[in-house]
């Protein structure tokens, strides 16, 4: 299926998860962002709204800060500083 | 966007006539449809506060295992507390339709299975119906593989698999089936291991209602709201609460306060834990909502029996001269409040009976809760009616998107639809049924099956970590 996680730039990935259902979204971004270093932003892709409430908690629960919140065409995404 | 949106509202609108087309429909062809009616909009309503509290079981325990995520643990806990208050002031007025179910050990190897189900199927058995509703293609597999066929099939399963049952079970269904036919002159059908295990040993179990404990079996409103909701549901969702967080929540609230504050005491602790409670108003609020609608429910059911002095609704359905929908003692499955996974056995049994298998010769069906068709099922109504309420607002709040399932998620929904629907039947129900409705209702039988699917989930969140880590490793460059 088509998911990835790139590096994009220095400091910054992302993680492109559409089509996946609960748990996956939520598991697959706590991986990532336990692979990149503090102060380094992830951006998560995914089309599953009932993963949205859980990773923005997991996010808050965590320290880390979100930075950024949209919806384009259908497919959600959450920009993620690692803090 | 903005079409999209039009769009949305446009669908939300079609779907919320047409159910109410067909509830004018069914209404205009006799007056008793009401009650199934009745169960329509309770499922509509259930669907449209599932969805907008993402509202999962599952999610309960996978996200805190996974994610050190409370949310839906609290939502959970704030919900039994008050259809726990709603049930236990039914009962003290003799408006309740809840009944405790026989208490023993198969109900938390039916809960660990369970468990284990829904964290791979991504949703329990109410949270799969609420991601139909979103258009979530996994759970459509989950629910029509698992929790209807595999559940059906599970239930009329002999051969072989009898020769597993203990003699013991055996010898007791003979007994319990010579004794029926001697009082009520039925020939109940013992053909399944289902059958033996239901009739030789479930229905040998004591059942419990804590009200019932502590009054010496005659509870006054005191015993039902001491006993029930408080000693049964309240405070044990309030000592949930504390160790969740405790271990999940804790830790960041009081670090941030002591950088704010230099120390921290017990006012902070109950700060924290009104923090955890409301970090998720949606979910919180929806808590609060399906608790009292859970309740609300069973007031109408009762009601419903009441006007028409039955107690099921195959009595209606006979009346009505179907009687090719009910058991062999005239019932069909009516629990008189929130369930899902048997109505879903029943469309899975009568879809396999229209390739020829015969689903009427066991006790699952035969004798207790019928295959009526499926526009005459009140339950299954209720399931129905949880999807297109979740489908309405998923799409008022433009969340609606079909995905259709691909690679390993065919695996996981039908896998794990399939241990749901067989950690759901031993147990007499699923994480509403044998957890949410007895836990609040005053059986303990609901927090055995509860530790189950939390044992359940555990492992099958070890499995996902297991599983994401590899995969990740394996496939992506950057891991």
């Amino acid at each position: 299926m088509a998911m990835k996680f790139e590096k994009t730039g220095e400091g910054t990935y992302v993680l492109d998860v559409c089509g996946f259902v609960c748990p996956h979204p939520q598991i697959y971004t706590k991986k990532s962002l336990e692979k990149i270093s503090e102060g380094e932003t992830l951006e998560v892709i995914f089309d599953n709204p009932s993963s949205k409430e859980t990773i923005i908690q997991m996010c808050e629960q965590a320290g880390h800060e979100l930075l950024e919140e949209k919806t384009e065409g259908g497919k959600l995404v959450l920009k993620i500083e690692k803090g | 966007m903005q079409d999209e949106e039009k769009r949305n509202k446009i669908w939300a609108f079609i779907i919320t006539g047409v159910l109410i087309l067909i509830s004018m429909l069914y209404y205009s062809v006799n007056m008793y449809y009401i009650y199934l009616i009745v169960y329509i909009w309770f499922g509509f309503a259930y669907g449209m506060m599932l969805q907008y509290g993402r509202f999962c079981f599952a999610s309960a325990s996978r996200d805190l295992f996974a994610a050190g995520v409370p949310r839906m643990a609290v939502g959970i806990m704030i919900a039994l507390v008050f259809f726990s208050l709603v049930q236990a002031f039914l009962a003290s007025t003799n408006m309740s339709t809840f009944h405790p179910a026989p208490f023993g050990i198969h109900m938390l190897i039916s809960g660990v299975i369970f468990g284990i189900g829904m964290v791979l199927a991504g949703g329990c058995a109410s949270g799969s119906l609420y991601k139909i509703g979103e258009g979530n293609a996994t759970s459509i597999l989950a629910v029509i593989f698992g929790l209807s066929i595999g559940q059906s099939v599970f239930v009329d399963t002999g051969g072989i698999f009898n020769k597993l049952v203990p003699q013991s079970w055996m010898d007791a269904a003979h007994k319990t089936q010579e004794a029926i036919k001697t009082y009520s002159n039925i020939d109940i059908p013992l053909n399944s291991w289902f059958d033996f295990y239901l009739v030789g040993y479930v229905w040998n179990k004591p059942t419990y209602m804590i009200a019932d404990l502590i009054s010496n079996g005659r509870p006054t409103t005191m015993d039902y709201f001491i006993g029930n909701a408080l000693i049964n549901a309240i405070l044990p969702a309030i000592l949930l609460l504390v160790v969740i967080y405790y271990f999940y929540a804790r830790k960041g609230f009081i670090k941030k306060r002591r950088k704010k504050k230099g120390s921290t005491g017990l006012s902070d602790e109950l700060a924290g834990m009104w923090n955890m409670i409301t970090a998720s108003k949606r979910t919180s609020m929806m808590g609060v909502l399906v608790g009292i609608t859970a309740g609300l429910h069973i007031l109408a059911m009762k009601g419903m029996q009441n006007k028409f002095g039955i107690n099921n609704f195959g009595q209606l359905l006979t009346r009505m001269g179907y009687t090719g929908d009910v058991s062999l003692k005239g019932t069909v499955f009516d629990p008189g409040y929130w369930y899902i996974t048997t109505q879903e056995g029943q469309f899975g049994a009568w879809l396999l009976e229209k390739f020829g298998w015969n689903m009427h010769d066991n006790m699952f069906f035969g004798y207790v809760n019928g295959i009526p068709e499926l526009w005459r099922n009140p339950a299954l109504w209720m399931s129905l009616g949880i999807i297109f309420g979740a489908m309405v607002m998923a799409r008022l709040n433009n969340e609606f998107k079909f995905k259709w399932p691909k690679g390993e998620l065919y695996i996981w929904g039908i896998g794990g639809g399939l241990l749901m629907g067989f950690g759901s039947r031993p147990s007499l129900g699923c994480n509403i049924g044998a957890f949410f409705i007895r836990a609040a209702g005053g059986d303990p039988n609901g927090w055995v099956y509860g530790t189950g699917m939390v044992l359940g989930a555990f492992i099958g969140v070890k499995f996902f970590n297991w599983w994401t880590e590899r995969k990740m490793a394996k496939e992506m460059e950057a891991f």
